[in-house]
């Protein structure tokens, strides 16, 4: 009885599994839509579809300032959840957080290097780079931060990943303090900078900055579905992957480069948006369990509607001002999560 | 070459004629006083505007732009630095002022492509510069002449100010605190719109191996050696209570916290470089003549 229960439990899971992906897709549509055609300006999608004649004004609206704006937040959504995701199945650790490895710190110390001292840059950095600057450093720190960790956890070929657990504290706790001393130096104007960056904002997308980090997004996006029958068999532990003919250390060198180039790129154009990463996988997980096939794309597609709806908020609450999209995300979800985690505490045990 | 000469004549008629049918078109069309739709980024825009008498035509300010009073009534933009192009475009405005550091860069560049028209102010560290603020916010605005009598009363005013910053027997060294969170001093270096004014009331700043706001150490709190205290008068967390500054070990021991000589001012009016820039040196300079004076 209880043996012929679990392939039906774990087909009724799948079902459930699939349909979140209908329902998630459906709603990520629809947060495109509502992207796209809300806005202080009272611009419309429906005058579109009316065809001809749209003003200038309202043209240039929705496609210099809506429409990078919100496939931004589509992207940046979707690789925050998904590189929180795969993290967290490439540590087998609920806590495993792209902040953890490194590369958050590694990216934001990057930007505040910029803002503090992009002043002292030769000229024709300042020239060619322009305001590209800060997104820039900001990929590059995640990017290097990452290869240091990799190179340090990694021996004889094979990546140790409770060494880059620890070594990625180590560095974000190195790259904590050179920001710290950074912020020391700055001045005023600076660190109005450095706060509004701290807490992100979708408000600076742009299509040029879109060009530059969309398709390392991208890339990382379409690359982790690929990682899913791999992270299954990690969660079984190394050694029974390995013994189940996994490349074990293919999987892992493919998982660490996905999330250094989703979180990367992502804290380079967006700022630091914290709470998408840990918390959307979590609440999949909990809602249509732990297979990384289905939670890597409901993952991406529910990060990406969770980001537009929260812009939404952000751009029209103390409108014609703007709010920084993290306090959004973090005083929403915290406790919406902390309320879920009551609900299901004795039920699944994380 | 009667021709020519009648030719180049017949020319510059010509341009004259347009030139006037576009100015009549262009006063025509904005109800012969210029843009009635406009959004003050940066705390001494708005305050220039006011000053100018055009205070009905603004829209909308920025998080630093609190006088006239009559500011703080309009929908704020948010903070200078981070505008948002959508909902400035929303407002529909036919003006907006900038001071120099509005941003970020990307919302500039989509108005400018928006065609909303916005005039850059000239950031201001000196008298000279004051007076280009208001000529270029009056002219933006289409009243030059009451830019003309704003500008000369400024003027009068900076002269006066200038005067009685030459005629301070001794110039006193002034320490200009911008915040003392967690006990740690934050001053202004040179190249500070602190360090002008000081200047331009005749007093030297005591700070002069740094540049910017930087955070001074003990040792270098006391080297400053400062005559007066100078600190913004602000509510909430950054607000300097006299006390704290006097009982700061470093700042107790100068000659400023000896003698208890804290001034304090309001921060737009003392470093906002607009129209009472003037009254502000002014007022700065009569209490360090009454520091000297006290300390004899």
């Amino acid at each position: 009885m209880v043996a012929l229960d679990i392939p039906r439990l774990a087909g009724e899971r799948e079902a459930q599994a699939r349909l979140t992906l209908f329902v998630l897709a459906a709603a990520l549509a629809l947060a495109m839509l509502l992207s796209l055609s809300h806005g202080a300006s009272g611009v419309s999608l429906w005058s579109l579809t009316l065809g001809d004649a749209m003003p200038a004004r309202d043209r240039l609206i929705l496609w210099e300032i809506r429409l990078p704006r919100m496939l931004t937040g589509v992207l940046v959504g979707a690789s925050l959840a998904v590189a929180g995701a795969v993290m967290q199945g490439l540590f087998r650790n609920p806590l495993a957080d792209p902040g953890l490895v490194g590369v958050g710190a590694g990216a934001g110390l990057g930007a505040v290097l910029a803002i503090v001292l992009g002043g002292l840059a030769p000229l024709w950095v300042a020239q060619t780079l322009g305001y590209h600057l800060v997104p820039l450093a900001a990929f590059l720190g995640g990017w290097a931060s990452t290869l240091v960790l990799y190179r340090v956890a990694t021996r004889a070929g094979r990546t140790s990943v409770a060494t880059m657990l620890l070594a990625g504290i180590a560095l974000g706790a190195l790259a904590g303090a050179v920001t710290g001393l950074l912020v020391y130096i700055a001045d005023d104007r600076q660190l109005r900078d450095l706060t509004f960056w701290g807490l992100g904002s979708l408000g600076g997308a742009s299509w040029p900055k879109l060009m530059a980090a969309g398709p390392v997004m991208l890339l990382a996006l379409l690359a982790a579905p690929f990682l899913a029958r791999g992270l299954n068999g990690l969660a079984l532990g190394e050694a029974a992957a390995h013994h189940i003919g996994l490349p074990v250390q293919r999987v892992k060198s493919v998982a660490i480069l996905t999330v250094a180039a989703a979180t990367g790129a992502a804290v380079a154009v967006a700022g630091g948006i914290g709470f998408i990463g840990i918390v959307v996988p979590h609440l999949l997980r909990l809602a249509t369990g732990p297979d990384h096939r289905y939670l890597l794309v409901n993952a991406g597609l529910a990060g990406a509607t969770l980001l537009l709806l929260a812009d939404l908020i952000a751009r029209s609450i103390i409108a014609p001002a703007e709010l920084p999209i993290g306090i959004v995300t973090a005083t929403l979800g915290a406790p919406v999560f902390l309320w879920i985690l009551l609900r299901r505490r004795g039920v699944v045990d994380l | 070459m009667t021709s020519l000469r009648n030719r180049a004549m017949e020319r510059v008629q010509a341009g004259a004629a347009a030139l006037v049918l576009v100015t009549a078109l262009a006063s025509g069309a904005q109800a012969e006083d210029g843009p009635r739709r406009v959004v003050a980024a940066g705390g001494s825009a708005a305050e220039i505007v006011f000053a100018l008498g055009q205070g009905d035509r603004l829209i909308a300010r920025d998080t630093t732009s609190s006088y006239p009073e009559a500011v703080l009534a309009l929908p704020d933009v948010g903070y200078v630095r981070s505008l948002s192009a959508e909902n400035l475009i929303a407002m529909d405005p036919d003006l907006i002022l900038a001071e120099h550091d509005a941003g970020p860069p990307e919302t500039i560049e989509i108005l400018a492509h928006a065609g909303v028209p916005l005039v850059t102010l000239p950031e201001a560290r000196t008298p000279a510069d004051v007076l280009a603020k208001i000529s270029v916010t009056a002219q933006a605005l289409g009243v030059p002449e009451a830019g003309a009598a704003l500008a000369a009363r400024t003027q009068a005013e900076l002269d006066a100010a200038a005067t009685a910053a030459a005629s301070l027997p001794i110039r006193p060294r002034v320490l200009f605190v911008l915040s003392m969170q967690g006990g740690r001093i934050l001053a202004a270096g040179t190249e500070t719109s602190a360090a002008a004014m000081i200047a331009m009331a005749g007093g030297v700043n005591a700070v002069t191996d740094l540049s910017g706001y930087k955070p001074l150490t003990d040792e270098a709190a006391i080297a400053a050696a400062p005559d007066v205290i100078l600190v913004m008068d602000r509510g909430g967390d950054l607000a300097i209570e006299t006390d704290q500054l006097l009982a700061h070990p470093a700042l107790g021991l100068t000659p400023a916290g000896q003698a208890g000589r804290v001034l304090r001012m309001d921060g737009l009016y003392l470093l906002g470089f607009g129209p009472r820039t003037g009254a502000a040196a002014l007022e700065l300079n009569r209490a360090l003549r009454g520091g000297l004076a006290e300390q004899g």
